[in-house]
């Protein structure tokens, strides 16, 4: 089973002569339980193409089925279904700030009407503590260092056991070794669960949690022998 | 669909099978963890809440006051109507208000009598006439009521047994003595014993005072017997009345009485009950006077400044958390939801806002009666009514300030 199949995917912005075309014809298939980085000069549309997988932009040509979902003319609302199973994990941790870091992870879970309060505390708490951050539940965000709200964020992105996390950048408001304990923690807890994770970055310290990397150039998918 | 030939590459064990493709709908969690969200997140900056509610409590301060100013000269104005001891009344059909009253004849009085649930009838005149200051001898306007003293026909405060038998006596009158200060210090002149003054140049005797106070119609007021009102107000026909009272018969009913005399009278005659009558007036003043106007401008200033103040402050936590809100939305909150916290923040406020403010209401509407005599109410009615205003102009802060919510694209958060 693949967690994403991308066929003939294209994308433009803007329309007419000044339409710029970043994605030209991908083919991408991301099978269940891997970890794929992507990487790749600015501009080269990696992002365009996270947020299509993300369902966070309506695809406009081509084939991109996620987690089962065919994105292709879907509709917002099964768009905003599909989000619900994937884990976000942003270049900026994106942590409410008038939230503890228990409620923050807990906001994954309160999507779920099948959860009372309690379950969705404990559950929170426990992931909390799978990224190491057990005496750190009610603290709020402020006062926790980048590298701690980062692994919050992580922790937010996996408690709703999503098909699929997505990464923008994770490390790039960390310095080198934070960043690279916390790409490290993120990849463990992923094999752990046998989730898939796409995760794009320029920071080239932390090709060695990848199970493969894939490079774009120009709006087209280059892949590079696995790592 | 394409199909597709799964990569054959080592894949650790994929532990999660993705689910169907068949996706249930988005199920919206109801209002509760919305309205939890809105109230950490407002509580969370209690500076930022505090300057919210100081402008909600303003706005329902502000609303209270102008209400309560509006009702009260309402109320001023028709205490006269409320103050007659009667059941029905009989005013000519081009009358306006009762101190601009065109007379009629005094014949339809007694052709009232013929209807069976007539008890007695009360004629009343009024005229407005100029009273000479006793101190300044400067001419001030008041409003005369000439009335039979054994009818006991106005109720005003301090109209007791011995005042009405003091003006039995022909040139006496009884005074208002919570007119306006210009018309002279009567209580203390009339303490220093009998006390004289001039009113339409006839000499007549202050032999009592009553309380009544200035109304939009007049200034001051004086009560004479019928017999010295027709000769203080020189010119007026005593077969020509202004306002005929009606006292029915213990039991009767209100209603039909009325009907029997509308049909018994003459066209030339207006026949009212009580609260008509009161409404008759009331209704001249709010359409003459733009005091509905002016107050219902003060009303909607208040939720003008209140509305401006929630909005800047929705608004703004809006704005300031557009990450966090896009980051949400990325999450599969949806806009509904959201907006179910915008709108949860803007009840939050409005309730937490009214609150003191309608305490602080009460405080300033005691002071108000204490102080300077105008007698500000408190009623449930009004209350709520002000809470409906505030919770509208909280409504409305929150919709506005939920368009902003669009500019929270979760695809911005990926760059």
């Amino acid at each position: 089973m693949n967690a994403v199949e991308i066929r003939g995917l294209s994308h433009r912005y803007g329309s007419g002569p000044t339409a710029l075309t970043v994605l030209h014809d991908l083919d991408l298939t991301i099978p269940s339980g891997e970890v794929v980085l992507l990487t790749g000069p600015s501009g080269s549309g990696k992002t365009t193409l996270l947020t299509l997988i993300g369902a966070l932009r309506a695809v406009q040509t081509g084939s991109c089925r996620v987690l089962g979902t065919e994105l292709a003319n879907a509709d917002e609302r099964t768009r905003v279904a599909l989000r619900r199973r994937i884990g976000f994990i942003f270049q900026h941790h994106n942590l409410l700030g008038f939230l503890t870091a228990r409620e923050n992870v807990a906001m994954a879970l309160e999507l779920d009407p099948d959860l009372d309060e309690a379950e969705r505390l404990a559950r929170a708490e426990a992931m909390l503590r799978a990224v190491g951050l057990a005496d750190k539940v009610d603290a709020y965000p402020a006062v926790l260092s980048g590298g701690q709200r980062q692994r919050v964020a992580i922790a937010r992105a996996l408690v709703h056991e999503p098909g699929l996390i997505l990464a923008d950048e994770p490390t790039a408001a960390l310095d080198s070794k934070t960043g690279h304990e916390t790409m490290v923690l993120l990849q463990r807890l992923a094999k752990e669960r046998g989730r898939t994770v796409f995760i794009v970055t320029h920071d080239p310290r932390i090709h060695d949690i990848a199970d493969r990397i894939v490079a774009m150039e120009d709006g087209r998918l280059v892949e590079p022998a696995p790592h | 669909m394409n199909e597709l030939a799964p990569l054959a590459r080592a894949s650790p064990a994929p532990a999660t099978p993705a689910p169907a493709p068949a996706l249930p709908p988005p199920r919206g969690p109801g209002l509760r963890l919305p309205f939890r969200l809105a109230w950490r997140q407002l509580r969370h900056e209690p500076a930022r809440l505090a300057a919210a509610l100081s402008g909600v409590v303003f706005a329902t301060l502000l609303i209270f006051m102008q209400i309560g100013f509006m009702n009260a000269l309402f109320d001023s104005a028709v205490l006269v109507q409320n103050s007659l001891r009667a059941d029905l009344f009989l005013m000519h059909r081009t009358t306006e208000a009762l101190w601009r009253s065109t007379s009629f004849p005094r014949a339809r009085l007694a052709q009232a009598l013929a209807l069976p649930e007539v008890e007695r009838v009360v004629p009343l005149y009024v005229a407005n006439v100029p009273w000479k200051n006793p101190e300044t001898g400067l001419n001030r306007t008041l409003l005369l009521f000439g009335v039979d003293p054994t009818a006991k026909l106005l109720g005003f405060h301090g109209l007791d047994e011995a005042a009405w038998q003091a003006i039995t006596r022909p040139d006496t009158i009884l005074f208002d003595e919570r007119g306006k200060p210009e018309f002279g210090p009567i209580r203390s002149l009339l303490a220093q014993g009998p006390f004289f003054g001039e009113l339409n140049r006839k000499r007549v005797e202050v032999v009592g005072t009553f309380g009544l106070g200035a109304t939009f119609s007049s200034e001051s007021n004086a009560i004479a017997s019928e017999a010295t009102f027709w000769r203080i107000a020189a010119g007026r026909n005593p077969s020509q009345v202004d306002v005929g009272a009606i006292v029915l018969k213990p039991g009767a009913d209100v209603v039909a009485a009325k009907r029997a005399l509308q049909a018994l009278l003459p066209d030339d005659v207006m026949v009212f009950t009580r609260p008509e009558l009161a409404q008759f007036e009331r209704d001249y003043w709010a359409n003459v006077a733009p005091i509905g106007f002016i107050f219902g401008l003060g009303v909607a200033i208040g939720l003008v400044v209140g509305c401006v103040i929630v909005y800047q402050i929705l608004f703004s936590d809006i704005s300031r958390h557009l990450g966090e809100y896009a980051t949400l939305k990325a999450m599969g909150y949806t806009n509904g939801y959201l907006a179910r916290v915008v709108m949860s923040a803007a009840l939050i406020l409005a309730v937490l806002g009214f609150m003191p403010g309608l305490v602080l209401s009460l405080g300033l509407y005691e002071i108000a009666t204490a102080q300077i005599f105008i007698p500000l109410h408190m009623t449930i009615p009004r209350a709520a009514f002000v809470f409906a205003l505030i919770f509208v102009m909280c409504v409305v802060s929150g919709l506005i300030a939920i368009r902003k919510l669009r500019d929270a694209d979760p695809a911005d958060m990926f760059r």
